[in-house]
């Protein structure tokens, strides 16, 4: 291997590393707010990619179908529980589930842009609210349970996602045109606008959520709502709105996400899955509470399997996976836990 | 009919039925019996022990590709110098696969168990996908299209070729390991084994060896799923990478989890639900929503979710409350004579049973405890006084062996415990109490307080199982009962502990730390938050136990309680004793007027 | 017997031999999981197949196994105690079908396999003699391609191939092959369905620089390689295989798949086929029944392998119903012995003349070299 070669793999290590911390990012957030292990945020990321392509081959794709049928349902279970007494934050639900759902139906078959940035915005738009609705429907119910609880509930929906994946999206995959189609030549290797594009994104985004949670104060309550939801309401933070923020948050990130893997690589029904594994592992690494430790973590995974593809492609998964484990290891022995008491 | 006796009923006549049940229903019967299988070891591991394993699914790898090397492989019959399909290799494949399952789990249990928290969960993940990966990839193994024409399983000359027969083999192993597993959560071992859920700490100080337990469980789990994986292997003759995988993984997890994490009979439940449900779907959804889609996996997601919703704890727990309406309850166990339990004599009274000298500890910049000198007594009542900040938490942790002083030494007994483990502390003699109450909310005010009298047994695991500890746990209940009643909770004593008032659960912790017959009993803010009454029998027994010649270390802040009681009084503040002596003396001392009113002014009131 | 008794008696026989008639054919098929793009098209096959023959009524139960070999054992009981199936169709990859022989054989129940490996009906015994399969053998495709290599002079090749049975298996051909006519493989890689880059692969192999690239692939993952291969400056030959054979792989390729060659069944380029050709009726015949159903340009060669099963199956039951009534072991065993000996059988893919060792039967008709032109299949004659 000479270093033009090392040099390539590390980009490539990178630009995966972006995608994983991006992922990464979302799973942290969502697990700091709600103690909730999110491992659908994979299926995001594909719904974002593939719903993409969908509107670039001019069709309408089949999220659109959820995201209503999610919005009826959601609207369904706020009237029974506002009949049973329980105070029903009606202008979230609106926003949620009225407001943006139609706009999104709006867009995909009335206006019908055709403009990059038209469906991109629209592609966001049908996303991010099905983040706020899974969220009321799967797991606020269960908002007090514990971690392992949530954990089981998130791997039942990430099946659920799964299977409707294949059948809004088919198992066949789909591509979509970049949004740089640049070329430039850093250091002797060729390096896409694209992969730029993605680096920047996951970097601004990276440093966009640690100043939101580390320095305002919308994002400190956020924090205490994940650490004593009783007494977070106590101080009178609204812990409901947390849940669909961060929710929503997070599948905006997975939107974005899906947007710029999408031009790079093929996009299946069930990518996201091993997406999702591996920014799980960077989340790990950062110990699911900070957010640089997870960004060094998603270019560790990327870097790793970079080369490992190279070394030994076979073996790559188990490189990979075994790796991961000393630095497990490493982690938890400088990491101060607090007593796990379920 | 006690349960007991119902399960009886239930194994006799499934074990009729067997004969006339119908082709496919024997095929579910065992598919269910080997996924129970592996499900019972995870509800040990995640529902009793509290280690989130996803795992388990390369453990039956583990089990099925050794059995199927041995059985396929000229090789692997000329190790013992066999001929290929002689009758003893798929046993041979059975040693084999449980002693790898084993020495695997022990090096990745060395390594993962260490990890806290989070880290766990992913941990196994990460092995469990690399297990697979490494299947699939080797050669010998027969790569991704696997290893086909297994033998079946011959015992005593008798050929299981049928599923008829083999499910014969396979219930009789689940139930047997149901009744093991039932035995050990019933013993000694089993009250060490529940505790590894609430944290390290209590189960420390209660001698229990957390390490060893967890990885102990740990192997036991993995243990189970090789045994389930080598009849597997044998019984469908055919292995690949694919059964293997960390979603298979994940639906074991799901099957302990939505039968009811906590109980053995939940991960039966829960195998036979889900395996049932699988084919349930796969029949009926054809003809209601049309065969040109692919509904199973998402209707199936969806009722997991709705189940999981209204069933956070699993349904076993729901089923059995319904069940036990209608079931008498088992007779009491009988007090009975017998031995009673090795103990030993208290030290002669006055004493120093705890000596605690120049102790300091520094965490970076701070000096928490400043050349800390203390002694406890027997029959005395030593309390540790001193505002918020002073390093009385920080002390406790360094004589109780919960964390090690920077320098000084702590001896008890007589005896250097310098960098000792806590269970150390109680195997001399020391027990104590927490701040925050540390029990066992679910398991009833008898199981909790026996937990205290754990290195005063000595049955281990296999006896544990095989029933042969019955003497020993009937003396260590005894024991247990005498704790609580001198408490005087009798009343309360098959209640469960998370019912009880604070102050009652604060009781219960005594009674547990007095069922290890201590030399030395420290107690954490024992009368924070306990009304008058209790107050007052709280005071009553310590004053109780210092007759009877115990020595009593008590960390408190309410002072109207700690001088009524105490014979002798250290105050703290900033890391440093400012004062020592008698209830007397140490109420009139300037400083420490100084440091609780910031100021000697009038009288204090006692 | 007086007319009176005589009726009701012959109309309870009718019945009774009208209860029996229905043939049961029991399906297992991956819809679900990684095998999934070759799983569909063959269930929506199943939908298009006859559902009478020779008077006898046809009803197919099909089932998901999810690409998992336990799910496809568990269906293949369930259909053969359960549903009483005279007949099974599957599974669609090796590894659930090579799992499925034990089961098949201990009912003796005959079972039409549509996966790849020739291990699954290769060497016969008494387990596999109840067990037949459709699609050609890699071991044919590998043929096709390394003679159209050798006479391309091509010396080197690089291997890139799926981490699973379909990957390994090529290689197992191919090597063997290659080895044969001299080719060497200068770089054997692997890389995993739902990988996003290959950068690491594929700059080994550009490393090396063979003469040709053989990516052994199935659907539109295939793509991935040869991109990342072009992007890399790689300017050789690119060989694809059968499993690619899809119109969602020219979507997804675009200009990065113009100019590769590939082996692939005739019913892939039906409609270019010479009029003289011997598949072009029967493959054009199912593409057209195809394409009605699930629109235009939706065919898939896997689907294919399910419709020959198909074909098989009618010209084996006229036989096998003059011998045994369906719904007993009589007739399975009957339907055996009628698949062991149709001839000149014309499906999608090739025509099929069985015997008692080769459970296969097809030859070169079922083999065409197919070049990818304008974003279109191009036949090579």
């Amino acid at each position: 291997m000479d270093g033009q070669v090392a040099l390539l793999l590390a980009q490539d290590g990178i630009v995966n590393g972006a995608v994983y911390a991006l992922m990464a990012l979302a799973l942290v957030l969502v697990f700091s707010v709600t103690k909730v292990i999110f491992i659908p945020q994979g299926e995001f990321v594909a719904f974002g990619a593939l719903t993409m392509a969908l509107l670039q081959a001019g069709r309408a794709p089949g999220t659109l179908w959820l995201l209503l049928a999610l919005a009826a349902v959601t609207l369904l279970v706020e009237s029974v529980r506002h009949q049973r007494g329980v105070a029903v934050d009606w202008k979230s639900t609106a926003f949620w589930a009225v407001l943006l759902p139609s706009l999104a139906a709006l867009l995909v078959l009335l206006l019908r842009p055709t403009s990059m940035f038209g469906q991109a915005a629209t592609t966001l738009l049908v996303i991010t609210p099905l983040g706020p609705l899974v969220y009321r429907l799967a797991y606020r119910p269960l908002a007090d349970a514990t971690v392992l609880t949530l954990l089981i509930v998130s791997v039942a929906l990430h099946g659920v996602l799964v299977g409707l994946g294949l059948l809004f999206f088919g198992a066949e995959g789909s591509r979509t045109s970049a949004f740089s189609e640049l070329r430039l030549e850093l250091g002797g290797i060729p390096v896409s606008g694209q992969s730029l594009v993605v680096m920047g994104v996951a970097s601004l985004l990276v440093v966009g959520m640690f100043l939101f949670f580390e320095r305002t104060i919308i994002g400190k309550a956020l924090r205490a709502t994940a650490m004593n939801r009783i007494g977070a309401r106590l101080m009178g933070i609204p812990t409901e709105l947390s849940g669909d923020l961060s929710f929503a948050l997070a599948a905006l990130i997975g939107g974005v996400s899906g947007l710029l893997i999408a031009p790079l690589t093929t996009v299946y029904y069930d990518t996201g899955f091993l997406i999702g594994l591996k920014g799980f592992v960077a989340a790990i690494i950062g110990g699911l509470t900070s957010y640089p430790l997870a960004l060094f973590g998603a270019l560790l995974v990327g870097l790793l399997e970079s080369y490992s593809s190279f070394w030994a492609s076979a073996f790559k998964e188990v490189i990979v996976f075994t790796l991961i484990i000393p630095v497990l290891w490493w982690r938890s022995l400088h990491s101060h836990h607090v007593e796990d008491e379920e | 009919m006690t349960k007991r006796q119902l399960t009886l009923l239930a194994v006799a006549l499934l074990l009729v039925a067997w004969g006339f049940l119908p082709e496919f229903t024997i095929t579910m019967l065992n598919y269910i019996g080997l996924y129970a299988l592996v499900a019972v070891g995870l509800v040990m591991l995640t529902g009793v022990a509290g280690m989130t394993s996803f795992g388990q699914a390369a453990f039956v790898g583990l089990g099925a590709y050794a059995t199927a090397w041995f059985c396929t492989a000229p090789a692997g019959a000329a190790l013992f110098g066999l001929s290929p399909g002689s009758v003893a290799l798929p046993w041979i494949g059975l040693a084999a696969g449980l002693l790898l399952s084993a020495a695997v789990a022990w090096c990745l249990g060395a390594v993962t168990l260490r990890l806290s928290g989070h880290y766990l969960p992913l941990g196994t993940i990460a092995w469990g996908l690399s297990l697979y990966f490494l299947f699939g990839n080797l050669e010998f193994l027969g790569g991704h299209t696997g290893l086909a024409g297994l033998p079946a399983l011959s015992v005593a000359g008798f050929e299981l070729r049928s599923v008829r027969e083999l499910g014969l083999l396979t219930w009789a192993v689940l139930l047997l390991t149901l009744w093991a597993l039932h035995n050990l959560l019933d013993s000694r071992e089993g009250r060490a084994i529940r505790a590894l859920k609430t944290g390290r700490v209590m189960a420390e100080s209660m001698g229990v060896d957390t390490a060893r337990y967890r990885i102990k469980v740990f192997v036991l789990a993995a243990l189970l799923a090789g045994l389930s994986g080598w009849m597997y292997a044998h019984l469908q003759r055919f292995v690949n990478p694919t059964p293997f995988n960390l979603n298979i993984g994940i639906e074991y997890l799901f099957m302990a989890v939505v039968g009811g994490a906590g109980h053995l009979w939940g991960a039966l439940l829960g195998a036979a639900l889900i395996t049932l449900m699988k084919q349930y779907l796969q029949d009926i959804l054809p003809s209601l929503l049309g065969s040109s889609g692919n509904f199973e996996v998402i209707v199936f997601g969806l009722l997991m979710l709705l189940v999981l919703q209204r069933f956070s704890d699993g349904l076993w727990p729901s089923l059995a409350r319904r069940v036990n309406r209608y079931l008498k309850a088992p007779p009491a166990a009988s007090k009975g004579a017998g031995d009673a339990l090795a103990q030993r004599p208290l030290p002669e009274r006055g004493s120093v049973v705890l000596d605690a000298t120049a102790v300091s500890k520094r965490f970076g910049g701070l000096l928490a405890n400043n050349n800390v000198d203390l002694q406890v007594r027997s029959g005395e009542i030593h309390a540790l006084i001193g505002p918020n900040g002073a390093g009385k938490s920080t002390f406790f942790n360094m004589i109780s062996g919960v964390d090690d002083p920077t320098s000084g030494s702590v001896r008890l007994l007589g005896r250097d415990m310098r960098a000792q483990a806590s269970r150390v502390f109680a195997a001399v003699g020391l027990a104590r109490t927490f701040q925050h109450v540390r029990l066992l909310g679910n398991r009833s005010v008898l199981d909790n307080v026996a937990l205290g009298a754990h290195l005063r047994g000595h049955s281990g695991w296999i006896a544990s199982m095989l029933r042969l500890d019955r003497a020993e746990e009937a003396a260590l209940m005894r024991e247990a009962t005498r704790q609580i009643e001198r408490c005087g909770l009798a009343p309360q004593l098959h209640e469960t502990a998370a019912s009880l008032a604070l102050g009652q659960q604060r009781i219960v912790e005594i009674a547990r730390a007095l069922a290890a017959r201590p030399s030395v009993l420290l107690l954490d803010e024992p009368a924070a938050g306990l009304p008058y009454m209790e107050k007052q029998a709280l005071a009553r027994l310590l004053s109780q136990l210092r007759e009877e010649g115990m020595a009593i270390l008590v960390v408190e802040h309410d002072m109207e309680f700690v001088m009524n009681i105490a014979d002798r009084i250290t105050v703290l503040e900033f890391g440093q004793v400012i004062a020592r002596g008698t209830p007397a003396e140490v109420q009139v001392n300037p400083k420490v007027l100084a440091a609780y009113l910031g100021g000697a002014d009038g009288e204090v009131t006692p | 017997m007086t007319l009176k008794k005589t009726l009701p008696v012959l109309a309870a026989l009718a019945l009774a031999t009208a209860a029996y008639a229905d043939i049961n054919v029991g399906v297992t098929v991956s819809a679900t999981g990684p095998a999934a793009s070759l799983g569909i098209p063959e269930k929506n096959t199943i939908a298009l197949m006859p559902t009478t023959i020779a008077g006898q009524k046809i009803n197919y139960i099909v089932l998901d196994d999810a690409s998992d070999t336990t799910a496809a054992v568990t269906n293949a009981r369930k259909l053969i105690n359960e549903h009483k199936v005279d007949v099974l169709l599957g599974s669609t990859t090796t590894p659930n079908s090579l799992a499925m022989i034990d089961v098949a054989a201990e009912s003796q129940t005959p079972m039409i396999s549509m996966a790849a490996s020739a291990r699954i009906v290769e060497p016969q015994d008494a387990k596999k003699r109840w067990v037949f399969k459709t699609p050609q053998n890699d071991i044919m495709m590998s043929l096709a391609i390394v003679s159209h290599m050798a006479d391309g002079g091509v010396k080197s090749v690089g291997f890139i191939g799926f981490s699973d049975a379909y990957g390994e298996g090529w290689y197992q051909e191919f090597s063997k092959i290659a080895a044969l006519k001299g080719i060497q493989i200068i770089a054997n890689e692997r890389y995993n369905r739902t990988d996003t880059s290959v950068t690491g692969q594929v700059l080994k192999i550009v490393a090396v620089k063979p003469d040709a690239v053989l990516i052994a692939a199935s659907g539109t993952p295939a793509v991935l390689p040869q991109r990342a291969l072009k992007e890399r400056g790689y300017t050789g030959k690119f060989y694809q295989t059968h499993g690619v054979a899809n119109n969602d792989f020219l979507r997804v390729g675009g200009k990065d798949v113009e100019g590769t060659f590939l082996p692939s069944g005739p019913v892939l380029v039906a409609a270019q086929l010479p009029a003289d050709h011997p598949l072009k009726k029967s493959s054009a015949d199912y593409v057209a029944r195809y394409e009605k159903a699930n629109g235009a340009g939706s065919v898939s060669t896997f689907g294919g392998h399910a419709w020959d099963a198909g074909k098989l199956m009618e010209a084996a039951v006229g036989p096998a119903l003059k011998k045994a009534k369906p719904g007993t072991v009589e007739f399975r065993a009957a339907l055996r012995d009628a698949l062991e000996t149709v001839k000149e059988v014309a499906g999608a893919h090739g025509v099929f003349n069985m015997s008692p060792t080769d459970h296969l039967g097809l030859d070169q008709r079922a083999r065409v070299m197919v070049k990818i032109e304008g974003g279109a299949w191009k036949y090579q004659p």
